[in-house]
């Protein structure tokens, strides 16, 4: 067969939103390392970003899944809220292993999984109100297992906190002129391992099709012989487990508990899964759009802060600058790839 | 079990709500052989095909299959593929998001594992050997509509089935594909295949059918031969009455054929809309009945919502009575008195969740204006009047639309374009899948409304239908008009050769 | 017959929408009455400016539900046109009272006297308020985003945009009047905010009887396409729905600035997008859009304010609350699921039928 010329409407919907990201995360980045040389020039940045986010892009991967499967999980922020408490409250009054804390993020994380699931799959409860009710529940636990927000100071995990994973070659020479070599923190890595094997699910598993099924057409999927309850219950699962375990992350990056944690975190993560190309009406997504999403995400945030405009508010109004500007080139690309 | 028989349906009952769609029917299928399920629609055999498949649970009843010693439990659509049973819906039943060669594999492979390699490379040869225009890798809602059905034909006959039920699924295939619709029932037939075939079309039953069940009014009519029963013996069982109904549609045709020679009510020049039609003229004048005709796709339904201003309208005008009036939206349509019934009844026609009475008086009301509400007792009184007037079987008028048969949905429609009065009064498509006895109601209708003076344009895949109700067609090819027959050019062979292309 | 009869009705209400919400008030109203009844007793007491006034946990309900109610009325239009919710409402009920400080301060962030009467700032509220909901319209009906979506770019960027409009500054309005909007009007005392709520509630009560704002909703909600070729304009349908909301929100911006005399950015109508969507949830409403039943929903919003109050009665922290607010709303959305409640009338079917059986 002739090889079709490369053209929009050869592309699925997915790889073409996908496309847009990437294209744009460039753009932006290389504008950035341009126009603000400074700190962006310096590799660093970009891991510090990544060490930031870490938690964000976990919890993302589980999002799109919910969102690809046509659901929508917005307790994702109480969970890792939860998480924090939960195992800084273990490390520090009880004084646990870190093992044995990340044990802790896995069955919050499992626990609220199987409840939101159960619900939203087989009770055919709208994942918004499940969820929405999986926060209030989540913050509100949060409080009530410790009220005041503190630090930890388990000796074990300030180790495990501390730790660095070196990148080779990427250093740089610092004022003294001394060389410090880059890093990312044990998250990042943890990340990066997610964001592979969500890939690889999404793609090469039968499951991960069905995912794309039952959130482009739920009625159709039932009629081809998939499992539709069991796919969404999976989706929530997965979703929720990854709350757990980004909650963790999250912990390790910022050592401390508190009820304010990951405020407002499930609708970045929201907004990082649109941004990577995946929509809210399911069938459509894919984990590296998402990657780029929140990367896209967090490095709006930092030119906001270099060029000086660091109050709080400026970042609000660029990310929903930013959202609005993706929805619309979203919408607009599908109205005019139909035609 | 009978000898033979792949399946067995025994005494199954269902209902629903209000309803009692199954009662007590039994239905055999035996091994290599075609079986027409028949019935009007609301008979009962979508229902007896959902319990089936597994889409509906049965009320009591059992289901035996060959190999199994028990009656088996279908609890789901993957419980009836895994027993042997694959079904293509009338609906298209796939995802639109996903590759051509997913939607054939999905949810019917085991493992763990997509190997993308070998399922686009299986997925071509079934293109290939089924000769269906798409690309394995092609997203699917790229397809057209006939594509998907014949992806759908192609996944159902490559699983090794051992019934296959195929519901409706010709109504958007044109004769070609039918052909090899066909060709692929008698080869699957011949391998020991049952095949169950649900259509409401007779000449598709004669051609390819073995045996035939009637159902009607969810009860069990009889399971008869094909040669020991003969076209008019089939109407009259799934109507449950003699019929001599289609003589008395040719008397009334006379009556209103005086209204020749009026001026036109409508006429338009130069009109095409974004659906991609060409430029065409059109007239129509006071008590005509004519049609748009040509093969699937050849633009007639977008000829007649260009007229009533459904898509966006880039040229043309359109006079009434001799004066100009614009008309780009379809409310301008309506406020100039034309009404236009939609070829797809669920996705352009009901508003599912709604009652029978607000379906009945939402056009009237949306011309009305936002500021003047049909009271609720006006409103009862109109849908009180209509149900009466079309015989709609419908519990009561608040009972939501969706949950009537499609014949009556249909006639709600119609029911809703006639309560605006218009003067003229566009129907694309009524008679599509629904039963005879309805098809004959509209038909009737037309003709008794055309002679009280209304115009109508009515649209049919069903080219004898058109012959018997209309008196000039308009014949369309590749998004064109390509002729207008009327009087005595008005024979099948004519149109045929119009549409063809061939001037002889 | 007459047992049939009986037995009809029984059902009828079981399946009634308004059900829901009903019962779960009664059974919160039981449970307070039960542990303490007090939670009914109401005192006309008089407060601090010597004005008589109404007081008691259900007063406290009435007051502080209205602004759930307001929002209930707006939202259940929005979710039964677009089958999605604003989540943006907060944000934009925080800029709707910027604006009202703003307008009444007139720069000056601790001014003497009002520098525009509160009408004027109202208007000029409802105008910027309308202008989000237009903005989130735009982008829901023309741009067909998803609701969810579309409204979080504002939900994102709201609370900024209200600090924006006064400089980040905390005006504060020292005038008597302009708290009575949030309290007590001198001489009546009933709470101000429920008679605004039943004001807003009348209105809509007129507008759902002399316009065909609820069927065109429902029928837009429903299908689309159909609505568009029975001369609806779904588009310009799902915008006004958005703007109506936007009217709802600039009164409860009022309601919330006029309570503090003066406005806290982060704080202010916080997390009432959530409760507003559950109040329409609560009341049996399909959030994926179509039918709706008004009355259910401001019910609903009733029934979780009546939730917070109990919980607050019982000195649950309130940063705590949400939690057990989660457990109720759990057990009422599993008792009200289709599949649940098919399961509870088989059940009661059989209960009945042996009931009969043994009767007879």
């Amino acid at each position: 067969m002739q090889k079709s010329k490369f053209s929009l409407k050869n592309l699925t919907d997915t790889n073409l939103l996908l496309m847009i990201t990437i294209v744009v995360f460039f753009v932006m980045y290389i504008a950035a390392m341009i126009f603000l040389k400074a700190g962006f020039l310096k590799p660093q940045t970009f891991f510090n970003i990544l060490n930031a986010n870490a938690s964000l892009i976990i919890v993302s991967c589980g999002m799109s899944l919910v969102m690809i499967t046509g659901g929508i999980d917005i307790s994702v922020g109480g969970v890792v809220a939860l998480v924090s408490m939960c195992c800084a409250v273990y490390l520090d009054f009880h004084n646990g292993s870190v093992f044995g804390a990340v044990l802790i993020a896995l069955a919050i994380g499992l626990g609220f999984g199987i409840v939101q699931g159960f619900l939203v799959a087989y009770l055919d409860i709208q994942p918004f109100i499940v969820s929405l009710a999986g926060m209030f529940f989540a913050r509100g636990m949060t409080t009530i297992v410790n009220t005041n927000p503190f630090n930890v100071s388990n000796e074990q995990f300030v180790a495990a906190k501390n730790t660095r994973v070196i990148i080779p070659g990427l250093g740089t020479m610092n004022k003294l002129g001394k060389y410090v070599d880059a890093y990312v923190e044990i998250g990042v890595v943890v990340a990066l391992i997610i964001v592979v094997l969500f890939f690889c699910l999404l793609r090469w598993t039968k499951l991960g099709r069905s995912f794309y099924a039952v959130g482009g057409n739920q009625q159709s999927a039932l009629m081809l012989g998939i499992n539709v309850k069991r796919t969404k219950f999976i989706s929530h699962l997965l979703c929720s487990l990854m709350a757990g375990i980004g909650g963790f992350v999250y912990f390790l990056h910022v050592g401390s508990g508190s009820a304010s944690h990951a405020m407002g975190m499930e609708m970045n993560a929201i907004a990082s899964s649109i941004i990577g190309g995946t929509m809210l009406t399911g069938g459509v997504g894919n984990i590296i759009g998402t990657f780029f999403g929140v990367l896209s995400l967090s490095t709006i945030q930092n030119i906001v802060s270099s060029v000086g405009l660091d109050q709080a508010w400026w970042t609000g109004i660029t990310i929903a600058a930013m959202l609005c500007l993706f929805l619309v080139v979203q919408s607009v690309v599908i109205a005019r790839k139909k035609r | 079990m009978r000898d033979k028989a792949v399946l067995e349906m025994k005494n199954i009952h269902k209902s629903f709500p209000g309803v009692r769609a199954l009662q007590a029917v039994d239905f055999t299928l035996c091994e290599g052989e075609i079986h027409a399920l028949m019935g009007e629609n609301g008979a009962g055999k979508s229902t007896l095909i959902k319990v089936l498949t597994g889409v509906y649970s049965k009320d009591s009843g059992d289901i035996f299959l060959k190999g199994h010693d028990k009656a088996v439990a279908i609890h789901s659509p993957q419980d009836a593929q895994n027993l042997g049973i694959s079904t293509v819906y009338q609906e298209i039943t796939l995802c639109p998001n996903l590759s051509v060669a997913e939607n054939m594999f999905i949810g019917r492979t085991k493992g763990f594992g997509q190997n993308w390699k070998k399922m686009n490379a299986e997925a071509d040869r079934i293109l290939k050997s089924l000769d269906i225009p798409a690309k394995a890798t092609q997203q699917l809602g790229s397809c057209s509509l006939a594509v998907q059905q014949m992806i759908a034909i192609g996944r159902a006959v490559d699983m090794d089935c051992k019934v296959l039920i195929l519901d409706e699924p010709t109504s958007s295939l044109d004769e070609g594909e039918v052909e090899k619709l066909f060709k692929l029932m008698r080869d699957l037939k011949a391998k020991g295949v049952g095949i169950i075939f649900v259509t409401h079309f007779l000449d598709q039953v004669y051609e390819v059918c073995d045996k035939i069940t009637v159902l009607r009014d969810g009860q069990l009519v009889g399971e008869y031969e094909i040669e020991n029963l003969p076209r008019v013996q089939l109407v009259s069982k799934m109507l449950g009455k003699e019929l001599d109904d289609m003589s008395d549609i040719k008397s009334e045709q006379s009556t209103y054929k005086d209204s020749d020679n009026n001026a036109p009510v409508f006429e338009a020049a130069g009109l095409c809309s974004d659906a991609g039609i060409k430029l065409f003229d059109f007239y129509i004048k006071k008590g005509e009945v004519n049609g748009f005709t040509g093969l699937l796709g050849s633009g007639r339904s977008e000829c007649v919502r260009a007229i009533f201003g459904a898509d966006r309208i880039t040229g043309g005008t359109v006079k009434k009575n001799g004066k100009t009036v614009k008309i780009t939206k379809p409310i301008d349509a309506m406020k100039n008195g034309i009404a236009y019934l939609p070829e797809d009844r669920k996705r352009d026609g009901i508003v599912g969740d709604l009652s029978v009475r607000d379906n009945i008086i939402l056009a009237l009301q949306v011309m009305q204006g936002f500021f003047k509400p049909i009271s609720k007792a006006q409103a009862y009184k109109y849908a009180d009047e209509y149900i009466k007037l079309l015989s709609i079987k419908t519990a009561s008028a608040d009972t939501p639309i969706k949950s009537l048969s499609g014949g009556n949905q249909q006639k709600v429609l119609i029911g809703r374009w006639l309560l605006t009065h218009p003067e003229y009064l566009i129907l694309d498509e009524p008679t599509r899948g629904i039963d005879v006895g309805t098809k004959i109601d509209i038909q009737k209708l037309v003709l008794k409304l055309a002679s009280e003076g209304m115009s109508v344009t009515f649209i049919s895949s069903e080219t004898d239908e058109m012959l018997r109700t209309c008196s000039r067609l308009v014949v369309m090819r590749d998004r064109k008009v390509v002729g207008e027959l009327s009087g005595e050019d008005l024979t099948q062979n004519k149109i045929m050769s119009t549409i063809a292309g061939g001037d002889k | 017959m007459k047992d049939m009869k009986t037995k009809f009705s029984v059902k009828n209400i079981f399946r009634n929408q308004i059900f829901i919400p009903i019962a779960a008030m009664l059974l919160l109203l039981i449970f307070n009455l039960i542990l303490d009844p007090s939670f009914f007793k109401v005192t006309l007491g008089y407060n601090s400016a010597g004005n008589p006034v109404l007081s008691g946990y259900l007063i406290t309900i009435l007051d502080s539900g209205s602004e759930l109610a307001i929002l209930a009325i707006g939202m259940t239009l929005v979710t039964a046109a677009t089958g999605g919710q604003d989540i943006s409402v907060g944000a934009t009920a925080a800029i709707a009272g910027s604006v009202i400080l703003r307008v009444l301060c007139g720069g000056n962030s601790r001014p003497e006297h009002m520098q525009a009467p509160i009408i004027v700032a109202f208007l000029v509220a409802v105008l910027a308020s309308m202008l989000c909901g237009a903005f989130n319209g735009i982008l829901v009906a023309y741009f067909k985003i998803q609701p969810m979506v579309a409204t979080l770019i504002l939900y994102t960027a709201g609370r900024s945009i209200a600090a924006w409009i006064n400089n980040n500054e905390l005006p504060v309005i020292s005038d008597e009047s302009f708290s009575y909007f949030g309290g007590f009007i001198p001489g009546i005392c009933i709470p101000t905010p429920f008679l605004i709520a039943l004001l807003c509630i009348i209105v809509t009560v007129l507008v759902m009887k002399f316009t065909t704002l609820g069927l065109y909703t429902q029928a837009v909600g429903i299908n689309e396409h159909s609505s568009k070729l029975n001369g609806l304009n779904p588009i310009f349908i799902k915008f006004i729905t958005f703007v109506i909301l936007g009217v709802c929100v600039a009164v409860v911006g009022l309601i919330k600035v006029s309570r503090i005399s003066t406005i806290n950015y982060s704080v202010i109508a916080k997390d009432i997008e959530m409760d507003a969507i559950l109040a329409v949830a609560l009341g049996g409403n399909a959030l994926g859009g179509g039918k709706f039943n008004m009355t259910a929903s401001i019910i609903g919003a009733y029934v979780i304010q009546c939730l917070t109050t109990t919980l607050y009665k019982f000195n649950v922290q309130s940063d705590a609350l949400p939690a057990y607010k989660a457990v109720v709303v759990i057990l009422l959305v599993v008792s009200s699921a289709p599949t649940v409640r098919a399961w509870f009338t088989k059940t009661w079917a059989g209960i009945t039928a042996k009931n009969v059986k043994e009767v007879g």
